[in-house]
C-alpha cells in the first residue's frame, strides 16, 4: 500500500447502524450501561437474595424455635430456650474445642504460609513460580476425603511416619509427644495432634494464596528503602513486610478459621471421639433430629467470624486494601 | 583529604552482562556529584554499589575512607531517595519521616520533633498527619527528601529523583535542591539522565555509557571540551564531526565537535565557509533549530527567533569562529 492510499479511505466518517435487533441491542447498551450492568448483576444478586441470604435467614429463625422433649416435635414458638440449651457445659466444651483448634490452625497456617509466598512473590521466577502454583494448587485437585484417608494412614499406629520415626530412631520423640495429657493419645491418628495437622494440611492454600496476593502488591523498593534507612532484616520484616501483608493474611485466615470451624469429616475420620461443632450440628440434625439446636450451633461459628471480622476491621486490616 | 566516595576498579557483572566496568571515581566531600547517562549505562547500579543494594563483583568501595565491600545497607550512613519514592503506604507523612530513627531506638517525642524539622526544611510543615497517597508527586518526592536528610547521612543518592515531576516542578525543585544542598554541606550522587539537570546542578559530572566512564568535570568541561563522540553527542547534541571534516579547518586528523549555536548560517557565497542546504527548520521558541545538510553530513544549528531564515531547500553557507571547533581524543 503506498502512503497515498492511506489517505483514500472512500468510507463516511459516521458508519451506518449494522441494523436487526442484535444491532439495536448492542446500541441500546452500548448508550445505557447501567441497563447492562443490571442484566449482568440481575442472576447472583437474586442468587445470593434468595437462595443464601434466605436460607441463612431460614436457619436463624430455626434457631428460636425449640423442641418437644417428650414428642420430639418442634414447636415454632419465639423462645431462646435454645440458646438456653447451647450454653450447657457440655455444648460450651464443643464451643471451645472449636474455636481453639481453628485458631491455631490459622495461626500454624499463617507462619508455614509466609516464607512459602515471600519466596513465591520475591524469588520464584518462571518455570519456578508455574511449580509454586502447582505444588499449591495441587492437593485441591484431588479429594478431600482421599487426602484425608491417606493422612489417617499416615498417622496410624501402624503408618509410615511411626516407620520412619522408628527408622531414625526417634520413636521416644513420638512417644513423649503422645503421652502429653491432650494433644496425646493411642497414636496420631486418634488425638488432636493428628487433626490439627490434616486440618493445617487441607487449608494451608487458602492462606498461602492471599498472602502471595497481597505481598505481591508490595513493591519490592519498599524493602530497600526500610533497609537504607537502617532498619535490620527483623526490623524491616515487623515495621514494613507484616503490615503490609497483614490484610493477606487477615484474608486467609477468614478461610482457615471458618472452614476449620464448620468442618465435621477431618475430626471424625482423624481425632478423638471428642466432638467439634460441626459434628454437633450433624448429629443434632440428623440422629438426634433436634434441629432447633443445630441450627443455634450453626449460629456460633457465623457470631465469631462477625466478631473475627470487626475485629480485623479495627485493626486496620483492611485499609491497605 | 579522603573523598566522600571512592570506587576503585569496580565492576559488577549480572550474568553476562556487564553492567559496570573496571569504574575508578572519586567524589569529593561536600560536592554535588551527578552521574549522567542514557538508561542501562550503568549509573544507577553505582548508586546501588554506594547504597549497598548490590556488591561488587570485582574492586573495593570505600565511603569516607571505609571499605564498604560486603557491609549490609542497613550499616551504611548513606540514604537514598529513590525514584518512585518508595514511602511508606501504611505509615503517615510524619511516621515515613521518622522511621530511620525508630529502627535506631530513638524517643517518640524526639523522633517526631525531628521530622516535623525535616518536613519544615522541605517546604511541608505540618503535612504530618496526611498519608503519601494523599499528596502530589512533588509533596512525595519532598516528604522522601525529609525521610533521607533526617537520618543527617554521609552521602545523600538521589536516583532520578525529580523523573516522574511535570517541567514546571521540575525546575523549581532543581533549584530548591540546589540550594539544600549548598546550606547543609552533605555530599549529593545524582543519577539522571537528563543532561540539563545534570548542567545546572552539579558540581561535577560523570558521563557513563555502556558500564563505564566517558569523562569526568565540571558541567563547563564536560558541556565545551567533550572527550569523545558519545560525550559530545549525548550532552547537549553538539554537531560531532568526521576527522576528515576537521583536518580542513584545524590541520589535525582528529574527530571534532560543534556547538549548534556556534554556527552561523549566511546566504550562499563564495569563501572558506561550509556549502550547506536547509533541510527543515523546528521553531523552540526562544530560538529556532535548523536542520542542514553539507554535502552528505547532517549538522544542526541554534539561531535566535525573529532571525530571517532561509527557505527550504535553498543554499546556504554556514561559518564558524575556528575556537569553537572543539577537538576530541578520537582520531579515528
Amino acid at each position: 500500500m503506498t502512503i497515498a492510499a492511506l489517505n483514500s479511505n472512500p468510507a463516511p466518517a459516521i458508519l451506518p447502524g449494522s441494523g436487526g435487533l442484535r444491532g439495536a441491542l448492542s446500541d441500546l447498551l452500548w448508550r445505557k450501561p447501567s441497563l447492562l450492568l443490571l442484566l449482568m448483576l440481575l442472576p447472583p444478586i437474586l442468587w445470593l437474595g434468595i437462595v443464601y441470604i434466605g436460607s441463612l435467614f431460614a436457619l436463624l429463625l430455626q434457631s428460636f424455635f425449640s423442641i418437644d422433649e417428650f414428642s420430639g416435635l418442634i414447636n415454632r414458638e419465639f423462645t431462646l430456650k435454645t440458646y438456653g440449651d447451647l450454653l450447657q457445659a457440655a455444648n460450651l466444651d464443643i464451643i471451645l474445642r472449636t474455636v481453639t483448634m481453628a485458631a491455631l490452625v490459622t495461626l500454624a497456617s499463617a507462619v508455614i504460609a509466609f516464607p512459602i509466598a515471600y519466596y513465591a512473590t520475591r524469588y520464584a521466577r518462571g518455570r519456578w513460580k508455574a511449580l509454586f502454583y502447582l505444588g499449591v494448587m495441587l492437593p485441591l485437585w484431588s479429594s478431600y476425603l482421599v487426602k484425608i484417608y491417606a493422612w489417617k494412614l499416615i498417622l496410624a499406629k501402624e503408618g509410615i511416619l511411626t516407620w520412619l520415626l522408628a527408622k531414625l530412631h526417634l520413636l521416644w520423640l513420638l512417644d513423649a509427644w503422645l503421652s502429653l495429657p491432650i494433644v496425646g493419645g493411642n497414636s496420631l491418628s486418634v488425638s488432636y495432634t493428628g487433626t490439627f495437622i490434616v486440618f493445617v494440611y487441607v487449608w494451608l492454600p487458602f492462606m498461602i494464596l492471599p498472602v502471595q496476593a497481597a505481598l505481591e502488591r508490595v513493591p519490592g523498593n519498599l524493602v530497600e528503602a526500610s533497609s537504607d534507612l537502617g532498619a535490620s532484616p527483623g526490623q524491616t520484616f515487623r515495621n514494613v513486610l507484616f503490615p503490609l501483608a497483614l490484610p493477606g493474611i487477615v484474608a486467609g485466615s477468614i478461610f482457615t478459621f471458618s472452614l476449620t470451624l464448620g468442618d465435621y469429616i477431618i475430626p471424625q475420620i482423624i481425632g478423638t471421639s471428642r466432638l467439634f461443632i460441626g459434628q454437633a450440628v450433624y448429629s443434632q440434625q440428623g440422629t438426634a433430629g433436634n434441629i432447633p439446636l443445630a441450627a443455634a450451633f450453626t449460629v456460633v461459628p457465623i457470631v465469631i467470624m462477625g466478631f473475627y471480622l470487626w475485629g480485623a476491621k479495627r485493626m486496620g486490616a483492611f485499609d491497605a486494601l | 583529604m579522603t573523598s566522600a566516595v571512592s570506587f576503585q576498579k569496580v565492576s559488577r557483572h549480572f550474568g553476562s552482562v556487564r553492567a559496570v566496568d573496571t569504574v575508578d571515581l572519586d567524589i569529593v566531600p561536600g560536592e554535588f556529584f551527578a552521574m549522567l547517562g542514557p538508561s542501562g549505562s550503568g549509573k544507577t547500579t553505582c548508586l546501588r554499589l554506594i547504597a549497598g543494594f548490590e556488591q561488587p563483583t570485582a574492586g573495593s568501595i570505600s565511603i569516607f575512607g571505609e571499605r564498604a565491600e560486603g557491609v549490609p545497607p542497613y550499616r551504611r550512613n548513606v540514604n537514598t531517595v529513590f525514584q518512585d519514592y518508595a514511602l511508606f503506604p501504611h505509615l503517615d507523612v510524619l511516621d515515613n519521616v521518622a522511621y530511620g530513627l525508630m529502627v535506631k531506638g530513638v524517643g517518640k517525642p524526639e523522633r517526631r520533633k525531628a521530622a516535623e524539622e525535616a518536613l519544615s526544611l522541605v517546604r511541608l510543615p505540618g503535612y504530618g498527619a496526611r498519608r503519601p497517597g494523599q499528596l502530589s508527586g512533588g509533596q512525595r518526592q519532598r516528604v522522601a527528601l525529609a525521610r533521607a536528610l533526617v537520618n543527617q547521612p554521609k552521602v545523600l543518592l538521589l536516583d532520578e529523583p525529580l523523573g516522574a515531576l511535570d517541567l514546571k516542578l521540575r525546575e523549581n525543585m532543581q533549584e530548591e535542591l540546589k540550594s539544600l544542598q549548598k546550606a547543609l554541606g552533605i555530599t549529593f550522587v545524582f543519577v539522571t539522565h537528563d543532561q540539563g539537570e545534570a548542567l545546572s546542578m552539579a558540581d561535577r559530572v560523570a558521563v557513563f555509557n555502556d558500564g563505564k566512564i566517558m569523562q569526568v568535570g565540571t558541567p563547563e568541561d564536560i558541556y565545551q571540551r567533550p572527550r569523545t563522540r558519545f560525550v559530545a553527542d549525548f550532552v547537549g547534541s553538539s554537531n560531532v564531526l568526521p576527522p576528515d571534516f576537521v583536518q580542513r579547518y584545524s590541520g589535525q586528523h582528529r574527530w571534532g565537535s560543534l556547538r549548534p549555536e556556534s554556527i552561523r548560517v549566511g546566504r550562499a557565497a563564495k569563501g572558506d565557509g561550509v556549502a550547506a542546504r536547509l533541510v527543515s527548520a523546528n521553531y523552540l521558541g526562544a530560538t529556532t533549530r535548523l536542520a542542514l545538510d553539507a554535502d552528505g553530513l547532517r549538522l544542526h544549528a541554534i539561531v535566535p527567533a525573529g532571525s530571517k531564515l532561509p527557505r527550504e531547500g535553498e543554499a546556504v553557507t554556514l561559518t564558524f569562529n575556528r575556537e569553537h571547533l572543539h577537538l576530541m581524543d578520537e582520531t579515528a
